[in-house]
């Protein structure tokens, strides 16, 4: 982030902290420019870091995701996007910093515990339940959480309609069926976007959900997410495709070598030295 | 020739059928066929003992499943919970009278059967959940191995526990069963107790896997980091089904127990369990029905070799496990779904 933007916040604010000390990046320059967002933060990471062996994949981040619209994470390969999909959803657990979920602060992200904040997320890799059938794989997140609860629970009317529509609206009720593994990979996208959907939250993580799809899936994955976003969520999204990011979102946040490169309105951030270098020089 | 006759008869048909599920159909009758014709052919007496024996290991075999088949984790520690039950029930029906005779003095309770038997459920439950909490801790081939280890403890707890278990001794004159004045001595009679307890295994199973709690076990079994995401902690839906499977293999156990009237540590060797799991492949994972064919299948197996008169007496029992794990290679080949099964392994 380069200073002097004024994008928040004002002189009045500026508090001195030793932003090193408490582990925050060095692209933190000031608590001038914390953005707050319109309709306050989504999600928020403060000096958050993962380490593999001696490769920092992601170091002293801090960010702010703001609610509702469209923001994307880019970068080079290897820049530390999912990465930090993986510590905001507590699939990996962070070695350092803090991870804020609307508005609480975690220390340990359990993965568990993230639709309670209101979070769900789909993964890089396409993960669903291979061998059960497609229809299993949308049940099976509608239903009772708690073991003893669940042991009880048969399947409810309530749960099969929205599972009903929820395969309706990706284009898979016909598949229902069919073992997941069965389906072509642009449908296991669908599916696998599907069964966040069925998740009612604030917010979703999408891992590149255009990654390896024909133009005709895509659209329908486009769809999909101006669909969650129109209705008042939140989507952050990692792509390469910078002409999708440019159409979809609102707010853009640039990673290289685990650091915060940029921040921002899209457009802007995208004309910036800095970026044009880090993609170019890649 | 009908319509239907013209299209069953057509080749194409007749492929796209048996490549179907229908190899499921074909098992099931064959197996039920050669059990019926076997069971007539050698009488009544040989019918109730095979009934018997296919009905303990049937319920050893579904239990497993659940945490076999429905919830993928590969545990060769079942025999161990088989062993605790059946000790247990053991213990706690034992006679004073009778181990006054014996060198080796264990404590006695005399208590009825029934009595007996939900303690003995209760206690194997206990130690599951020990057991299990252990092995949450691990995954995959690392948990085989902590469950293999779980079933050698065991073994040399029911060996050298002599106190408890009189060791290699083994305890003799289990009480059977009686239900008001009646004891149940008959050997029919207690096939139905038996056959009585493997239904409400297979109907207890069967809600479990039906509910909603069998289908996150299902999606846990896919993919367990996947599903905690959407808000299930899969460490307590694991530790659940595993000590739910414990107590029905302690179920087993007790029923066993009282059935052969003597237990020592043998009848609870690795090897049982190994046979287990292979019970479960062959008929097929995440299937209920599966296992009841595997375990009649195993049990067919092991008696009908005895008729084969090129075969001595003393190598039935190697012969046996040599047939099965051949069985056990062509189906990972052929049919790595098992006999009835969807899921593979």
């Amino acid at each position: 982030m380069s200073g002097g933007d004024g994008s928040g916040g004002s002189d009045d604010v500026r508090v001195d902290l030793p932003l090193e000390e408490i582990g925050l990046s060095k692209h933190f320059h000031s608590w001038e420019n914390l953005y707050t967002g319109q309709d306050g933060l989504a999600l928020e990471t403060i000096g958050v870091s993962k380490s593999f062996g001696a490769v920092k994949a992601v170091d002293r981040l801090t960010l702010a995701i703001p609610r509702k619209g469209m923001t994307s994470i880019v970068g080079p390969n290897g820049s530390g996007k999912s990465t930090l999909m993986n510590l905001l959803s507590g699939t990996l657990p962070l070695d350092g910093g803090l991870v804020v979920i609307d508005e609480v602060g975690l220390k340990v992200v359990k993965p568990y515990e993230t639709p309670q904040h209101g979070l769900t997320r789909t993964f890089q890799e396409v993960r669903l339940f291979d061998q059960i059938s497609v229809w299993d794989n949308i049940m099976v997140v509608l239903t009772e959480r708690r073991p003893f609860a669940a042991l009880l629970e048969r399947s409810k009317p309530g749960h099969r309609q929205k599972a009903r529509g929820i395969l309706q609206s990706v284009g898979l009720w016909e598949k229902r069926d069919v073992m997941a593994q069965e389906l072509s990979y642009g449908q296991r996208k669908l599916l696998e976007i599907g069964r966040a959907m069925a998740l009612d939250v604030d917010t979703y993580l999408f891992d590149e959900p255009f990654a390896g799809l024909f133009p005709q899936m895509l659209e329908r994955v486009k769809d999909l997410m101006k669909q969650i976003r129109d209705s008042g969520r939140t989507i952050v999204f990692v792509s390469h495709n910078m002409d999708i990011v440019r159409e979809l979102s609102n707010r853009i946040i640039v990673l290289d070598s685990g650091q915060l490169l940029a921040e921002g309105d899209v457009e802007p951030v995208l004309g910036r030295p800095e970026v044009i270098e880090a993609y170019l020089g890649a | 020739m009908t319509a239907l006759a013209r299209r069953a008869f057509q080749p194409g048909e007749l492929r796209r059928r048996a490549a179907a599920g229908d190899v499921k159909l074909w098992a099931s009758l064959l197996i039920l066929v050669w059990a019926a014709v076997f069971m007539i052919w050698q009488g009544l007496g040989f019918a109730i003992s095979i009934g018997s024996v296919f009905a303990i290991w049937a319920i050893l075999a579904v239990s497993l499943n659940l945490v076999v088949g429905y919830a993928g984790l590969l545990s060769v520690g079942h025999i161990g919970f088989f062993g605790i039950g059946a000790y247990a029930a053991a213990i706690l029906t034992s006679n004073a009278s009778y181990e006054q005779l014996r060198t080796e003095a264990i404590p006695t309770f005399a208590w009825p059967f029934f009595a007996a038997l939900p303690v003995s459920i209760a206690l194997v439950g206990v130690a599951a959940v020990v057991v299990g909490v252990v092995l949450n801790r691990f995954r995959d081939d690392i948990y085989v191995l902590v469950s293999f280890g779980f079933a050698i403890i065991a073994f040399n707890v029911f060996l050298n526990g002599r106190g408890l278990t009189r060791g290699a001794f083994g305890v003799h004159q289990i009480a059977r069963p009686a239900i008001g004045g009646w004891e149940l001595t008959g050997e029919l009679e207690f096939l139905i107790l038996l056959l009585v307890f493997l239904a409400l295994t297979v109907a207890v199973s069967w809600l479990i896997v039906t509910s909603s709690f069998g289908r996150v076990l299902t999606a846990i079994r896919e993919d367990e980091q996947a599903i905690e995401v959407f808000g299930y902690r899969a460490t307590h839906y694991k530790l659940a089904i595993w000590v739910i499977s414990a107590m029905l293999a302690g179920l087993a156990g007790a029923l066993f127990a009282s059935w052969t009237s003597f237990i020592d540590p043998n009848s609870f060797i690795l090897l049982e369990s190994v046979l287990l799991v292979s019970i479960v492949i062959l008929g097929g994972l995440a299937s209920i029905w599966g296992s009841l064919l595997g375990a009649m299948a195993f049990v067919l197996l092991e008696e009908g070799m005895r008729f084969l008169p090129f075969l001595p007496a003393e190598y039935v029992g190697q012969a046996r496990q040599a047939v099965l794990g051949i069985l056990l290679v062509l189906l990972m080949l052929f049919r790595p779904q098992g006999l009835v099964g969807r899921y593979r392994l």
